[in-house]
Order: C-alpha cells, then structure tokens, then sequence
C-alpha cells in the first residue's frame, strides 16, 4: 500500500466491461513527507475521494479484492482518504 | 520478507472496511547496516504493535496475509503489506 495524492479524474467512455460503474482517478504517488515519489497512475476509487485529496491505494491483484461484487481489472485502488501521517 | 523501519502512523477515517480498527503505518525498507533501501510504503499492523523507530519484517504478499488473517484464500481482502515481527537484531 502507499500513499498518493489525486491530481485529476480520468474519463473513459470505451472499457473493460467490468470497470463500467467505476471512478477513475489520476493519482501522484508521494512520500510520508507528501515529495512525488514516482510516476502518474490511474486508479479505481471506492471511498469518493477528490482531486487535491491525500489517499492511499493498493496496488497489484489486491486492488481487484477492493471492489464489489465482479473482477474489475486494475492494478490500483484507493482505499482511504488520508487525515494525518 | 523485507526489513523496514517504522515511520509513522497513518490516519484515516474514510476508508475501505477491510482496514477498519487495524493500525497503517508507513515503512521504509532499509538494508542490513540501517540505511533506506527503497521507497517508502504503506503496511498494517495487526498484532505486533510496532511503533515510530522500530525496525520491523514485513510481509508484502496478499496471499499470505488473507491466510495470515484467517480470510479465505479466494476471499477478498484488499491488504498488500502486513507487519509480522519487530526485529531485535540483525547481523551480517
């Protein structure tokens, strides 16, 4: 898991089946210390967060284990809406 | 397995329910003399009570850690990252 600011939103009208109902995010992964730390990634939202909100995601297959109730294709999922570090 | 040390807490209300009352923290991997080996991340801790300055091994394998947690192997569970020891000494 990491943490990750959201810069943007990301609208795709062609997908994957399985991502239809999905909020896409454009996120910039950061540091404890909120420095960039690696590059742009879209992710899935599941807990309505916006753009300039700090968040952290997972990644990999368990981003996938973050949605309900099909396989929804991603690699990345935000899973909370950061109020400290 | 890696070795990491203990940031800080992580705090979040709004959040996936699959990390309600578990402890985040955010780690950062070091190597075997202490100096940072890597990015930093995000990892639970579910039964060690790591704190600030600890060197800890972490586990970052999902499947492992939904067997470590006692959820189905095939169950959902959005978790990456788990501490699983608070190290007292490594040498090499």
């Amino acid at each position: 898991m990491y943490l990750a600011r959201v810069v943007g939103t990301v609208v795709a009208e062609t997908k994957y089946e399985g991502l239809a109902a999905q909020k896409l995010l454009l996120v910039q992964p950061v540091d404890h210390q909120r420095n960039p730390n690696g590059g742009l990634e879209v992710a899935v939202d599941t807990v309505r967060a916006g753009p300039g909100d700090l968040v952290f995601l997972v990644g990999s297959r368990e981003a996938a284990l973050a949605l309900e109730p099909s396989f929804v294709p991603v690699d990345a999922a935000i899973v909370g809406i950061v109020d400290s570090v | 397995m890696i070795l990491c040390k203990v940031l800080g807490p992580v705090v979040s209300t709004e959040k996936h329910p699959a990390f309600a009352r578990l402890k985040l923290l955010v780690v950062q991997p070091i190597d075997e003399k202490g100096a940072d080996a890597g990015k930093s991340f995000l990892a639970v801790d579910r039964a060690v009570q790591a704190g600030e300055g600890d060197t800890v091994l972490v586990l970052r394998e999902g499947t492992g850690i939904r067997q470590l947690f006692g959820v189905p192997l095939t169950g959902k569970l959005p978790i990456r990252s788990c501490i699983v020891g608070v190290v007292d000494q490594v040498s090499a």
